[in-house]
């Protein structure tokens, strides 16, 4: 039998979803088509963008499809900060939390080498939380030169909450615009873009039990945007691309339940999250729990959520003897090609290097079970008495050359 | 057995690993990334280093039904390989990184570590054998020359030394040719089948070795000088140049007797390169230091009756042959173990452009005896390069 404890990596496709987008695969018609079967296509399109609005709290005008989170994330940095440097050529400042999803971290860096933005990281505390202070301290200071502000309203390793109704009032008094990656929230936390006072949001399927490769940003009514990819002019220019209609019906199903769910939901996984917490540091008194700590402060913290580090170990040693005791979770941090990095999520929260080396992320979703939990707890001791000896024989002897 | 088998994204690895799955191990596969900054494509014949080559390691475990890993060994690596690498250079020697990567990291680092992980070995796509003999005792293991005495490796393996020779394995050892390599990775469905063989060190760019030294030890000017102490040029680094090199002299005057000349020493104190004809490059002693022999093949004699303190507690002379570079012929030679973990080494003809830094391996046929590296090379009547 295997566990799954990597939902936030991922998580099983809705049944219903898999229904809708394969009755939807059957049919032909490009939305953009102006006949019959176009117009058929389009009508299911326009259906789902406006059930996903509902679930969502926003207007159906305000979804953006695209072709995942990533792509939302690029579109709402790389389309905001052009936007407003044609207004102001004096705004090149992006403010992102220090623990964004690379999703945002890149496109903005890769603005800073290319389009001169400049970054700047806003801090977060050692939960994992960002420090308004610090976002008040370079509003007074510079908000006539800000681009934009993006904070995610979920972490994705450690699944702080962040205080985006704070920071967008906050950065509102300046008339700056606000984005958050919400990928990681939507059927965890109740999400309401209007009532967030966000102008834009980004939100994908597969994370909800819908499809990969099918995503969206909501942009607020209004909100300049310049547009990334160019060509047919869909999504009122600033997204082109041939409608998906099949994952968009599925995307808007599976949003649909995650957001009906959500308070059930997050009662059952966050007891068993809760339950997954208390059992590991049973089984391994050492471990560092990361992040909120879900028995004192729960609300700070995404219910399917947990997130440790255990000393002396490597999280890709964890990774490898959990994988083959058929326990499957993530260490949590971004690679390339494969290669573990210490997270700058830890990083940021002030965790050493070291310590960074060794984490595990477990996330819940709507397939898990207490079996899951038993399974892992049943292996994580001897896992990691063996990972830690891994760790051992890793370091450099004395007086190698 | 559990077996950890290394891919390198190369046809080898893939095909050595493919042997493991056959005979009944369970294997897992790993990639080691080596390098920090890694290039997106492989570029010429570099191995192993780029994106790609990790992709193609992918590729391979999933043709074989194995799990895959990439494990980051790029700051141990650094370490041990890349700054013995660049302090041998600069102590006016010539390192084999090969060699210190197969000490280091593939052979202590990853196989301490799968050890560790519960792992029964290690097994690569390396060209060499080892052999099982029993004795009176019960076995004992060597380690012997590949069947294909072309792409033999036990030159940059014997370095492991004798008691790891049980965790490893290595199935390409009794292949006859590469073309059998390529020809089963084909008929497997592996996409490396066709993949060229890399030669140059991994880490060096283009493989511009004076380029990547200058790069990370700045520009050093100093003369080129001839056995006389004349100066005969400049250079840009003394720790660029390597004993027997001819190409990149930049040497202005013609040498007397109008033939090529070659660097003969290079003095790192001095930042001077010596350059002379090639009979001077002529050796027929050496001495090594840090020596791994296998088997007790050259004892280290505990009597102290020597009247000679230097020769004091020497070994008996051992015939064998020597090997001093990786695609070198081997010399017949005689060699005895010293005090000290070093070995003299005494050739019946001549060795042309011994450098120290690099490897000997000592053989009695395919059967490796022992390796060490070289610390002093000579003529008997005239020392060539002085010890660091």
């Amino acid at each position: 039998m295997t566990a799954y404890l990597d939902h936030a990596a991922t998580t099983p496709m809705r049944a219903a979803a898999v229904d809708a987008m394969t009755r939807e695969l059957t049919s032909t018609g490009n939305p953009s088509s102006l006949h019959a079967a176009g117009r058929a296509a389009r009508r299911r399109v326009e259906e789902s963008r406006e059930a996903l609005a509902l679930a969502l709290g926003a207007r159906p005008s305000e979804v953006v499809l695209t072709g995942g989170g990533t792509e939302a994330d690029n579109l709402a940095v790389k389309g905001l900060f052009w936007a407003r440097r044609v207004q102001d050529p004096d705004r090149r400042r992006i403010l992102v939390s220090a623990v964004e999803h690379h999703a945002i971290l890149d496109p903005a860096f890769w603005m800073a080498e290319h389009a001169g933005a400049e970054i700047v990281l806003l801090p977060v505390d050692s939960r994992g939380v960002l420090d308004l202070d610090a976002l008040d301290d370079e509003l007074t200071a510079h908000a006539d030169q800000v681009a934009l502000v993006s904070v995610m309203w979920a972490n994705n390793e450690v699944g702080s909450l962040q205080p985006v109704r704070e920071v967008t009032s906050r950065a509102h008094r300046y008339g700056i615009p606000v984005h958050s990656d919400a990928v990681q929230a939507i059927g965890q936390v109740p999400v309401d873009f209007a009532a967030s006072g966000l102008d834009a949001m980004t939100v994908a399927a597969h994370k909800v039990g819908g499809p990969l490769g099918v995503g969206a940003l909501l942009a607020r009514r209004g909100l300049d945007l310049t547009p990334v990819l160019h060509g047919g002019g869909q999504e009122r220019g600033i997204r082109s691309g041939t409608l998906d209609a099949p994952a968009t019906v599925a995307f808007a199903v599976a949003a649909r339940l995650a957001v009906a769910e959500q308070p059930t939901a997050a009662e059952r996984l966050g007891a068993l999250r809760d339950d997954l917490v208390r059992r590991v540091r049973a089984a391994v008194p050492e471990a560092v729990l990361r992040g909120p700590d879900p028995l004192v402060d729960g609300a700070a913290r995404l219910p399917a959520n947990a997130h440790f580090t255990f000393p002396g170990c490597e999280g890709d040693s964890l990774l490898y003897l959990l994988d083959s005791a058929g326990v499957q979770c993530s260490t949590g941090s971004a690679c390339q090609a494969g290669v573990p990095r210490p997270s700058h999520v830890l990083l940021a929260m002030g965790v050493d290097e070291d310590d960074a080396r060794g984490a595990l992320r477990f996330t819940l979703g709507h397939t898990s079970t207490v079996r899951d939990v038993d399974a892992l707890v049943e292996v994580l001791p001897g896992v990691v008495g063996r990972a830690r000896a891994a760790g051992l024989a890793g370091k450099a002897p004395a007086g190698a050359r | 057995m559990r077996v950890l088998a290394a891919l390198s994204g190369g046809v080898d690895s893939a095909v050595a690993a493919a042997r493991a799955v056959d005979a009944g191990h369970e294997v897992v596969g790993v990639h080691l990334a080596l390098s920090r900054s890694r290039d997106q494509f492989r570029t010429g014949s570099r191995g192993c280093c780029s994106i790609e080559d990790a992709g193609d390691a992918r590729r391979a475990a999933d043709v074989l039904g194995i799990p895959f890993y990439v494990w980051d060994l790029s700051e141990r690596f650094e370490d041990t390989v890349v700054t013995d690498f660049l302090a041998e250079y600069e102590a006016g020697r010539t390192p084999n990184p090969c060699v210190r990567c197969n000490e280091h990291i593939k052979f202590e680092a990853l196989l301490d570590k799968a050890l560790a992980l519960g792992f029964d070995a290690v097994c690569t796509g390396h060209y060499a054998r080892v052999v099982t003999v029993p004795t009176a005792a019960g076995t004992v293991r060597e380690l012997h020359r590949s069947a294909n005495l072309a792409k033999d490796q036990s030159y940059v393996l014997a370095v492991m030394g004798e008691e790891r020779l049980g965790r490893v394995i290595f199935p390409l050892g009794d292949v006859v040719s590469k073309d059998e390599v390529r020809a089963e990775a084909a008929a497997r469905g592996l996409g490396v089948s066709a993949k060229p063989d890399s030669y140059d060190i991994c880490f060096v760019a283009d493989g511009d070795t004076p380029r990547f030294l200058r790069e990370r030890l700045g520009s050093r000017p100093g003369d080129v000088v001839d056995t006389d102490g004349r100066v005969v040029g400049r250079h840009d680094g003394a720790y660029a140049f390597t004993v027997g090199q001819r190409k990149g002299l930049s040497i202005g005057h013609p040498a007397p007797d109008g033939k090529p000349r070659y660097v003969l020493e290079v003095e790192p104190v001095g930042n001077r390169v010596v350059v002379g004809s090639a009979d001077e490059l002529d050796v027929d002693r050496v001495v090594a230091e840090g020596a791994v022999v296998f088997g007790g093949a050259m004892p280290v004699d505990g009597s102290t009756r020597a009247a000679d303190d230097a020769l004091r507690g020497a070994g008996a002379w051992v015939a064998c042959l020597a090997q001093v570079r990786a695609h070198g012929d081997a010399v017949e030679a005689t060699a005895r173990a010293m005090p000290g973990g070093r070995l003299e080494i005494v050739v019946d003809g001549r060795l042309r452009g011994v450098a120290p830094g690099q490897s000997v391996v000592l053989y009695d046929g395919t059967r490796v005896l022992g390796q060490a590296t070289i610390s002093r090379a000579e003529r008997r009547s005239a020392p060539v390069a002085a010890a660091r």
